[in-house]
């Protein structure tokens, strides 16, 4: 790595960044638009949270994890406050994974 | 920026610190990789402050780990962030009305600030909350980073602790209250069923964008 590759990373990141958050706004836009860029985000963020629980390294994490997520899921459905979620997610797949689950 | 201060939910802040703190953890972790990776303490610093983007920072801590071409490390990066842009459009107005606030705004623009302001609606506890969320993650993450580079090897690996669970977790809490509409759990089922099918044939980064074919199942409202 060197700073002409680092700078060049940064730099491309945040005008990823911007050229969302001026666009929105700044463009008049229909409803309908609208709702697609609402729903699109929505569709990232589910994408994102489904790989990271069952994902690693191209291939499945292992059942420590998504054991652990499952259980954050069920929680957060049955509307245990957030802080909870997080600690006791964390929580079951350290467990599972001290008494050897991968 | 005292008025926005005022307006702070108490049980709003407690959230944004859970999240924080979980990101603080996997932030030593990164500063501790980076540096037995062999990347110089300055640029450490410089990828945690500057990107401020988790995924593309490890990409490159593994490509330096692996004796990578730089470029391959910039390319895959962006790949990994690509995801921002359509962030940006769907929170440009939660943001902010003024350009400086945008420009600022923007850097704080992460998974964990647009789920935590989006959970929150479109009004103004959506806006406390992303500048919340967003300015909190930005402080833990880089003072965990400087943390793990000083400590280096006596870092704990976070999976130890079960890290990695806590954020797909909270990611899937944040978006449950948004999943109760019919269009939205259509797109979201989708998304996530895309995304897994696509994985084992497409570089990190590609799937969670691929996940955007969900969008297909839109159907009316």
């Amino acid at each position: 790595m060197n700073w002409t590759a680092l700078l060049a990373l940064a730099a491309g990141t945040y005008l990823l960044r911007l050229i969302g958050v001026l666009l929105r706004g700044r463009v008049a836009m229909p409803d309908r638009v609208q709702r697609y860029l609402d729903l699109g985000a929505t569709a990232l963020l589910v994408s994102l949270a489904a790989t990271a629980a069952l994902v690693q390294d191209g291939g499945f994490a292992g059942w420590a994890r998504p054991a652990g997520v499952l259980v954050g899921v069920v929680l957060a459905w049955r509307k245990v406050p957030f802080v909870l979620v997080v600690v006791l997610a964390a929580a079951s797949t350290a467990g599972l994974r001290w008494a050897g689950v991968p | 920026m005292r008025s926005l201060y005022r307006t702070i939910d108490r049980s709003d802040l407690r959230d944004a610190l859970a999240l924080a703190a979980a990101l603080a953890v996997v932030g030593v972790s990164f500063g501790a990789l980076s540096t037995a990776a062999g990347v110089p303490k300055p640029m450490t610093l410089a990828l945690s402050l500057l990107v401020f983007a988790g995924g593309s920072q490890f990409l490159v801590v593994a490509v330096a780990a692996a004796g990578g071409s730089p470029v391959a490390a910039v390319v895959g990066g962006l790949l990994l962030n690509a995801r921002l842009l359509p962030y940006g459009l769907a929170m440009g107005g939660i943001v902010g009305d003024r350009l400086p606030a945008r420009l600022l705004g923007a850097h704080i623009l992460i998974d964990e600030s647009t789920a935590f302001a989006r959970a929150r609606g479109n009004g103004p506890r959506a806006r406390v909350a992303f500048w919340l969320s967003g300015s909190l993650a930005f402080v833990f993450w880089n003072c965990g980073a400087a943390l793990g580079m000083l400590a280096g090897g006596a870092v704990p690996d976070p999976d130890v602790l079960g890290v990695d669970a806590a954020f797909p977790a909270a990611l899937f809490a944040l978006l449950l209250p948004s999943l109760g509409k019919a269009d939205a759990r259509r797109v979201g089922l989708g998304a996530a069923a895309v995304a897994l099918m696509a994985t084992p044939f497409l570089p990190a980064g590609l799937p969670v964008l691929v996940g955007l074919l969900g969008l297909t199942v839109a159907g009316r409202r």
